[in-house]
């Protein structure tokens, strides 16, 4: 199946997604990576304050190419999601819903995934040219000191990406 | 005797690294179009179509083919009739990638301190650089540029002497199924065989260099990784690798180190003779 979904999706959108369907997601993401993954974690382990509104969101695993002179965005694509593994489960329980980044995850994730009805989307890594064309916008937001590995917010308008794990559990 | 300054390298360098994060090499792109012809399953048909469009916007547009615009690695095939005068090898090499990154706005992916701080050089330098000497007047660069999805899905293993093909391909197979989809499938890999430990891991890179035609061996290897069912990005299909290939080297009678190197669909790799 096909859907266009408008982020941020509802839990019965959620609930009708199927691993194998294909999405054009449209809305607001937030580009983060390994280190902006440890320090909100460890925000969290200690009870303060996150830069950043977890409740309802979508992580997309990125760490873009800066912009040309002139462009608002450069090459965008997924970075491998398993290194956020370890990170996962307390951002999904933390309000993370939707995730988007390349590869396999571990069973941790999978179980978090299942219990909160998250999901996790997949898109092919090497084909950030063309991904760069779904992404209207893109600014840093948090932890500028990290450069390309800061927390980002990205604009998407129907960015293509496949359901790898749905609320079910189910994964291919 | 032929003196070649090495402010040259860097002018080389930096074309290579700009050239080759636009476009693919046309061996490399020739290849993943036969591969992408045998490919059944309709969700790696449309990741095929996704990644040829993306490779069209990448060179027409001149952007980079991946954000993650890689660690850049350097092997010199330096003539001994060659006198080299100028500023270090390295310092060229480094000058060349530092002026390719900063003016082209890839992404600066390298950090200084890997364990504590891990800040970032913000230029992309230091480049890893290997240099081997033999006969002649010329210097050929080989470069690979390489993101560490796929770089971190390399593997070494040190196998008894008695060790058969057998193994070494049972050996292939686990490694691609535990980390292939990671590594931005369809995948080139690359393995060196023999040698030392650091040596069969130099080799693993050095045989996509230049992909010469697959033995059989080879192509039996390909066949089995293709047999897993990874398919393109990961999402089940007949083409999980588009390219196998050996390097081999002589070894101890002790042992029988095997390296795996995997590559993602888009093998960056460019030549240059001087």
């Amino acid at each position: 199946m096909e859907y266009h979904l408008t982020l941020p999706l509802k839990e019965e959108e959620r609930l009708k997604l199927k691993v194998g369907d294909k999405v054009f997601l449209t809305g607001e993401v937030y580009g983060m990576r390994d280190q902006a993954h440890k320090r909100i974690v460890e925000l969290i382990e200690k009870g303060k304050p996150i830069p950043i509104e977890l409740s309802d969101s979508c992580i997309f695993y990125v760490g873009p190419t800066e912009p040309k002179p002139g462009e608002k965005v450069g090459s965008i694509g997924p970075t491998t999601s398993s290194r956020m593994d370890p990170f996962t489960p307390i951002l999904i329980s933390n309000g993370v819903r939707v995730i988007i980044g390349k590869g396999r995850r571990n069973r941790d994730v999978i179980e978090a995934i299942k219990r909160y009805k998250a999901i996790y989307l997949v898109t092919p890594g090497g084909i950030s040219a063309y991904l760069r064309r779904f992404v209207l916008e893109i600014k840093m937001i948090a932890f500028q000191d990290l450069g390309p590995e800061a927390i980002y917010s990205l604009k998407l308008k129907d960015f293509p990406a496949f359901v790898s794990i749905d609320t079910g559990g189910n994964s291919l | 005797m032929r003196t070649l300054n090495t402010i040259i390298l860097a002018d080389y360098i930096e074309k290579l690294c700009r050239e080759i994060n636009y476009k693919l090499n046309k061996r490399v792109l020739s290849l993943i179009e036969e591969s992408a012809q045998k490919e059944s399953s309709s969700i790696g048909r449309e990741v095929f179509s996704q990644m040829f469009t993306s490779y069209k916007i990448a060179e027409e547009e001149k952007t980079p083919l991946c954000q993650d615009t890689g660690m850049v690695s350097v092997f010199l095939d330096i003539g001994q009739e060659v006198l080299l005068e100028g500023i270090p090898i390295e310092e060229a090499i480094n000058m060349g990638v530092r002026r390719a990154y900063t003016s082209s706005f890839f992404r600066s992916s390298i950090v200084r301190d890997p364990i504590a701080k891990r800040e970032n050089t913000m230029d992309n330098t230091p480049s890893i650089i290997h240099t081997r000497f033999g006969k002649g007047e010329e210097v050929k660069i080989d470069i690979l540029i390489k993101g560490f999805g796929s770089e971190n899905a390399t593997a070494l293993k040190m196998f008894p002497p008695t060790a058969t093909r057998k193994d070494i391909e049972e050996f292939l197979l686990e490694v691609v199924r535990e980390k292939g989809p990671n590594a931005c499938p369809p995948l080139f890999i690359g393995m060196g065989i023999g040698g030392t430990a650091d040596y069969a891991l130099k080799l693993a890179k050095e045989a996509l260099l230049d992909l010469k035609p697959m033995d059989e061996w080879e192509a039996h290897l390909l066949e089995r990784v293709n047999s897993l069912n990874i398919g393109p990005a990961g999402l089940g299909g007949d083409i999980t690798a588009i390219y196998v290939k050996t390097r081999v080297f002589p070894t101890h009678i002790a042992g029988l180190p095997v390296a795996i190197n995997i590559n993602c669909h888009i093998l960056r790799i460019g030549s240059a003779v001087i």
